[in-house]
């Protein structure tokens, strides 16, 4: 591993200012580390290194003029759900075969336009479903993180399980992710990141492969709170081709970074201790709770008594969303093409070879609960529960918590091709338990890394936030990272 | 609720998705695992609840009506499977 690529971005962005390194030299050590170590994590599905060295080139230009935006030079990774010009886009599907758009996201265009250096797309699971990233058409992703004296080889969560282990392997800078139902911070805790999955509507969905519409959001994994912080200001915007977008000024999110928490509120939900919770879930969290304490927060006993249902609330709107979203995979206009004897028969053999399991699983669902006759008992009762969902934080944000902390997963990261998880879809499913209710609020929601479990694997705080006010989960988060410290896989590669 | 292997095979057919036997099969094992663990929603009293359409309350933006877009034809059959003079090629649909 070149030393170059174990600088954060803001230690990166100080060299590359004071020109003591430059854009092209750190990007070169990223595509050499890609090229030296991608095979073993697989978490690229494709290396854009031509795209990298140009746009390298161009930010040393703009550098050597005295110019240069917020990451300038900052050569990062991107998942393949996000739509960028003229590279292969997959949603690591096989459906989306040869898939290369004419447009690129408005997120990946704003970090462009901010100096960014794209390395290449980063594996997912299938459509953003799943936990383990092990639902990719590209083969499972390698958590860098390994328990001592073993070399059994551990998922690194899900969907964004490319990102989340390209960050934590030093190769990439930072990564842009996607969370619909815990996709950003559950790989971030698997992987000792931070990732944060802001308000819905903070960051633009245009040019992101919609998977459920109403609960999708983007958001960056990076190595550390401030990298996260730096990498939100850029990717959010207000934008008018996103109808959800919010017309709201992106504050300097790194400003807050060392502010006190004297006087600042935090809610401790009795229901997120839940039944079969390993004991060290337990610790960690009561640490989490004394690190806040200590940092002049009041801890105030919460209850968001709708908590249990919003996994199940989530696993009727989700799939029913999806099953309309993928309708649009057809054959027709991009993509794998499977013929058939009639257009019809087309349109199923495409979609029967082109889908993975779990997102025909997930179709299939999201079909039957809309379907003639099963609306009401399904969709309109489980986005009546969602109300309620949201009902519960409302109501605590209004007794005066500011912020909210939580466990991010109810377990550590478990091995590659685990049989009673694979054999058993709501087993998997339980890993977002902490991590959905956020979504089915729209709230924003944050993951920390804060320790190591008793085999040596990360583990994650949440700290969920009033709608955008995201500035008070990195004010927070950042108490945490202090009194944690930094977490980094020991080298085995 | 559950589903049987019929109901498999039909929304199957509403998806657009080939099944054979063995996946109806197990699809119908997996569907009701799922279903299953989703029926705790009854437990909910939600009588008089408003179903949750936005997650932040904002009114949709309306924009003028004008064209502000468009001509864009070839970039839009150029990653089709098959296409012909900037239209979609499909397999006939009319007899």
């Amino acid at each position: 591993m070149s030393d170059l690529t174990t600088l954060t971005i803001a230690a990166a962005r100080d060299a590359l200012k004071n020109r003591s390194i430059s854009a092209s030299e750190l990007t070169e050590a990223y595509l050499s580390a890609i090229d030296a170590y991608n095979t073993e994590f697989n978490v690229y599905v494709s290396v854009t290194a031509d795209k990298a060295r140009a746009m390298a080139k161009a930010s040393d230009a703009r550098l050597a003029g005295g110019k240069g935006g917020a990451l300038e030079g900052i050569p990062l990774g991107i998942k393949d759900l996000y739509a960028t010009e003229g590279d292969q886009t997959q949603a690591c599907s096989h459906l989306l075969d040869g898939f290369k758009p004419r447009y690129e996201s408005t997120v990946t265009a704003n970090l462009w336009a901010d100096g960014a250096v794209q390395l290449g797309k980063l594996n997912m699971d299938e459509f953003a479903m799943g936990s383990s990233n092990e639902s990719s058409y590209y083969g499972v992703v390698k958590n860098p993180w390994r328990v001592a004296g073993s070399n059994a080889n551990y998922v690194p969560g899900g969907s964004s399980g490319g990102s989340a282990a390209a960050v934590s392997a030093f190769l990439c800078a930072g990564a842009t992710a996607t969370d619909t139902g815990g996709s950003i911070r559950q790989p971030a805790a698997f992987t000792g990141t931070v990732g944060i999955k802001p308000t819905y509507g903070r960051c633009s969905r245009w040019g992101i492969v919609a998977f459920a519409s109403s609960l999708d959001q983007a958001g960056p994994i990076a190595r550390d709170v401030r990298d996260a912080a730096i990498m939100l200001k850029s990717m959010a915007s207000f934008d008018l081709k996103d109808s959800t977008s919010v017309d709201l000024p992106v504050p300097s999110y790194e400003d807050v970074m060392g502010q006190s928490l004297k006087g600042m509120k935090v809610g401790i939900p009795k229901e997120y201790r839940v039944e079969g919770m390993p004991d060290e879930i337990e610790k960690l969290w009561q640490q989490g709770i004394a690190w806040l304490k200590d940092a002049g927060a009041e801890i105030v006993d919460i209850s968001l008594p709708h908590t249990k249902y919003a996994l199940p609330a989530y696993y009727i709107v989700a799939p029913a969303e999806a099953s309309s979203n993928l309708a649009r995979y057809d054959g027709v206009r991009y993509g794998l093409r499977v013929p058939g004897k009639d257009i019809v028969e087309m349109y199923e053999n495409t979609r029967a070879e082109g889908f993975g399991r779990e997102v025909k699983r997930r179709i299939m669902i999201g079909t039957y609960v809309l379907s003639a006759g099963y609306y009401d008992a399904y969709y309109l009762r489980a986005q009546k529960v969602r109300s309620l969902i949201k009902q519960d934080f409302d109501q605590a944000y209004a007794a005066g918590v500011d912020v909210i902390l939580t466990p991010a997963t109810p377990s550590a990261a478990f091995k590659i091709g685990d049989e009673n998880l694979n054999a058993d879809p709501v087993h998997m499913y339980l890993n977002d338990i902490f991590t959905v209710t956020v979504n089915m609020a729209g709230l924003p929601g944050m993951s920390v890394p804060a320790g190591l479990s008793s085999e040596g694997l990360p583990l994650g705080l949440q700290l969920i936030g009033r709608p955008f006010e995201e500035e008070t989960l990195f004010k927070t988060a950042a108490v945490i990272e202090k009194a944690a410290g930094i977490f980094t896989p020991k080298k085995w590669w | 609720m559950s589903v049987d292997l019929a109901t498999v095979k039909r929304v199957a057919r509403l998806a657009r998705i080939a099944v054979n036997e063995e996946d109806a099969n197990r699809m119908t094992g997996e569907l009701n695992a799922i279903l299953g663990f989703v029926q705790q929603l009854d437990e909910v009293d939600v009588t008089g609840v408003e179903p949750l359409t936005s997650v932040i309350p904002m009114a949709l933006r309306r924009r003028e009506d004008a064209i502000t877009d468009g001509a864009k034809a070839e970039d839009i059959v150029a990653n089709a499977p098959g296409s012909e003079e900037n239209f979609f090629v499909v397999p006939k649909v009319i007899e």
